[in-house]
């Protein structure tokens, strides 16, 4: 299965993935409007960890024994037949058990009206945070 | 300390509109022109260098960086430069610093000549259906078809262009990498200017033009050994007669192995070589050099583009130079007095037609290649140089810009926020070499090809059929002196 792959020492913590990321799951997929008339907090699906000069983007990294399909009890989270793991918005309902389990802390709750999760769904295969980094710090491979 | 009276140079003009407060302007400024402020991102312009970074960077586009038009009000004799200069003097009393080339509106020859196209009377020649050769060897050459014997060592490049001498310390690891992984994609070299070899890059070395200058840092027979030629620096062009001074702050661990020094040292290179006050001291480097590598190496001289250059060179080329290397006024620099930077020294084209005029003269041409340095800005500027007389020319600037510089000329703060004059970790990250390598090596590549169009179009299929072929150059806007100088005709004038 190709993955988003992060190379910690070309990260240079601008967080545009996060921004792109924002914006591709918005409503309308546009910058700006995603932003300014969404009324929404940006909540990214990968989050740029930073210390000092060190920094890297973290995902889901569609793990092979992922905690989160034992914890869901819903059936919301599934492997795709790709391997990549994604969350049946209609079936979630929002218990956060996969939020709990998850080791990597990158399941987050949604902050739209309803009470579901929202995690990396690598884009269907075009991944915009790897096309968006400045610095190919993020690979899909 | 009270508030700076020093004027800001740019404007930070931000449109609200597009702005949506991701702050990615204030994390990538080294120069904290942007910061965040609970949320709300202010821009003082007073702290802006102009390197557009944050412009580039912004994902709406919402920032431009404005150069402002003038600093006081119109005055023919008092441009901006002279006058933030004097006010950053008077702030702080000391020499004001610059860097890169100088930014001054000195003739730019390059701009001055134009080149052949073959018409009816001989044939342009198609580089993409014909072979091009633009292969060349740098070193001493036989002068006669009677010399026999072994041929001295030559540096095999596959075009005529070369990465200057940027050393480890003024530019960052990464930057290093970038130009040592070009080289060996590109089949030329890199030059490692006086700052040593890093560990790291002797995988590099067949690539590696070591220099030996006058602060000798990082010379070993170790290095001498790992060097595909060794160059002794005498001068550069942004600063003839002048030394460098590596601030301590810059000495890294890394920077202090290469360098052969202790860390957190100042690294100071004296303005002269102290063992060299004379043609004959320089004779006697070079034929040290030469045996401490068994005569395997071309060793060169880079000199500085100044009034007497014809001479000097001379001089190199019968100490026993095999390359001789002419930085001209406009070549750049990590650190440099704006003084000197823009006021010693002379423009690369006249030094280079005065060099090979001389040494022609004196039928010794053949026995040193020459390199010009200096401002190459693009192919064209290539293919004059070499039409003037050059062997081959060395970029630092334009291979900069490849990597992604701006030239806002901050070199010497070591806050390059293009991560490549600083020794920063949070800076030195944002070039990653791989990127950085590729770039370079499309650039050599584009220019290559561009190369080969411009002799096709002359009817030549060799560089070496250009390679002082002046006829091939006509001036435009020259005097009649500077056209004796570059011994090349006004356009309008046939064979």
């Amino acid at each position: 299965m190709k993955r988003i792959k992060v190379k910690e020492e070309y990260c240079i913590g601008c967080r545009l993935c996060e921004i792109y990321c924002f914006v591709q799951h918005s409503k309308s997929k546009k910058l700006i409007k995603a932003f300014r008339d969404e009324g929404l907090k940006p909540v990214p699906r990968l989050f740029v960890e930073e210390n000092g000069s060190f920094s890297f983007a973290v995902q889901c990294r569609h793990c092979e024994d992922a905690p989160c399909l034992e914890a869901c009890f819903t059936g919301a989270m599934h492997r795709d037949e790709n391997g990549a793991i994604l969350c049946d918005e209609n079936q979630c309902v929002g218990c956060w058990m996969c939020v709990m389990v998850c080791p990597l802390g990158v399941i987050r709750t949604n902050r739209k009206d309803r009470r579901i999760v929202s995690k990396c769904d690598l884009c269907e295969g075009e991944p915009v945070c790897v096309k968006n980094c400045p610095n190919e710090a993020l690979t899909y491979e | 300390m009270a508030l700076k009276l020093t004027s800001a140079e740019f404007e930070v003009v931000r449109d609200k509109e597009r702005c949506i407060a991701c702050f990615a302007c204030a994390r990538q400024c080294a120069f904290d022109t942007h910061t965040d402020n609970d949320g709300v991102v202010e821009s003082d312009s007073r702290l802006c260098v102009g390197c557009h970074r944050c412009e580039v960077l912004c994902p709406t586009g919402a920032l431009k960086i404005v150069q402002k038009e003038r600093l006081i009000k119109e005055n023919s004799n008092w441009q901006s430069s002279s006058f933030l200069a004097i006010q950053k003097q008077s702030e702080a009393g000391g020499i004001v610093l610059a860097a890169m080339g100088t930014d001054r509106p000195y003739t730019i020859y390059w701009d001055h000549l134009l080149l052949n196209a073959a018409q009816v009377t001989n044939p342009s020649i198609d580089p993409l259906r014909e072979p091009m050769e633009l292969r060349t060897y740098l070193g001493r050459k036989p002068v006669s078809f009677q010399d026999e014997g072994e041929l001295s060592p030559q540096l095999r490049l596959e075009m005529p262009v070369l990465f200057s001498a940027m050393s480890y310390g003024s530019i960052s690891l990464n930057t290093c990498r970038s130009l040592a992984w070009a080289s060996r994609a590109a089949g030329t070299y890199w030059n490692t200017g006086e700052g040593g070899l890093p560990q790291e890059l002797y995988a590099y070395n067949d690539r590696a033009i070591c220099q030996v200058a006058s602060g000798r840092f990082g010379v070993s027979p170790e290095y001498l050994e790992q060097a595909a030629a060794l160059e002794i620096k005498i001068g550069q062009g942004a600063k003839p007669g002048i030394g460098g001074h590596l601030p301590g702050e810059k000495v890294t661990v890394e920077i202090s192995a290469t360098r052969m020094i202790p860390e957190g040292t100042d690294a100071i290179s004296p303005a002269p070589h102290h063992d060299i006050y004379s043609i004959e001291d320089l004779k006697q480097l070079i034929f040290a050099l030469k045996e401490a590598t068994e005569y395997r190496k071309p060793v060169a001289v880079k000199i500085a583009a100044v009034h007497n250059i014809a001479a000097i060179a001379s001089g190199a080329v019968r100490a026993g130079a095999d390359i001789v290397c002419i930085d001209g006024i406009r070549g750049g620099t990590g650190a440099a007095p704006l003084v000197i930077r823009d006021n010693v020294g002379i423009p690369v084209e006249l030094a280079l037609a005065a060099v090979d005029n001389r040494l022609r003269q004196e039928g010794i041409r053949p026995q040193a290649s020459i390199v010009v340095a200096g401002s190459i800005r693009s192919s064209a500027d290539v293919v004059k140089a070499i039409a003037l007389g050059a062997d081959a020319v060395y970029i630092g600037t334009a291979a900069l810009v490849a990597l992604g510089c701006h030239i806002c000329q901050k070199c010497y703060t070591g806050k390059c926020n293009w991560g490549i004059a600083t020794q920063d970790p949070y800076l030195t990250k944002r070039l990653n070499p791989e990127v950085g390598a590729r770039r370079l090596t499309n650039l050599l590549r584009a220019w290559k090809m561009e190369i080969k169009e411009m002799l096709g179009g002359m009817g030549i299929n060799a560089l070496e059929s250009l390679r002082g072929n002046r006829e091939q150059l006509r001036a435009v806007g020259l005097t009649e002196k500077e056209m004796e100088i570059l011994g090349v005709k006004h356009a309008g004038e046939g064979w």
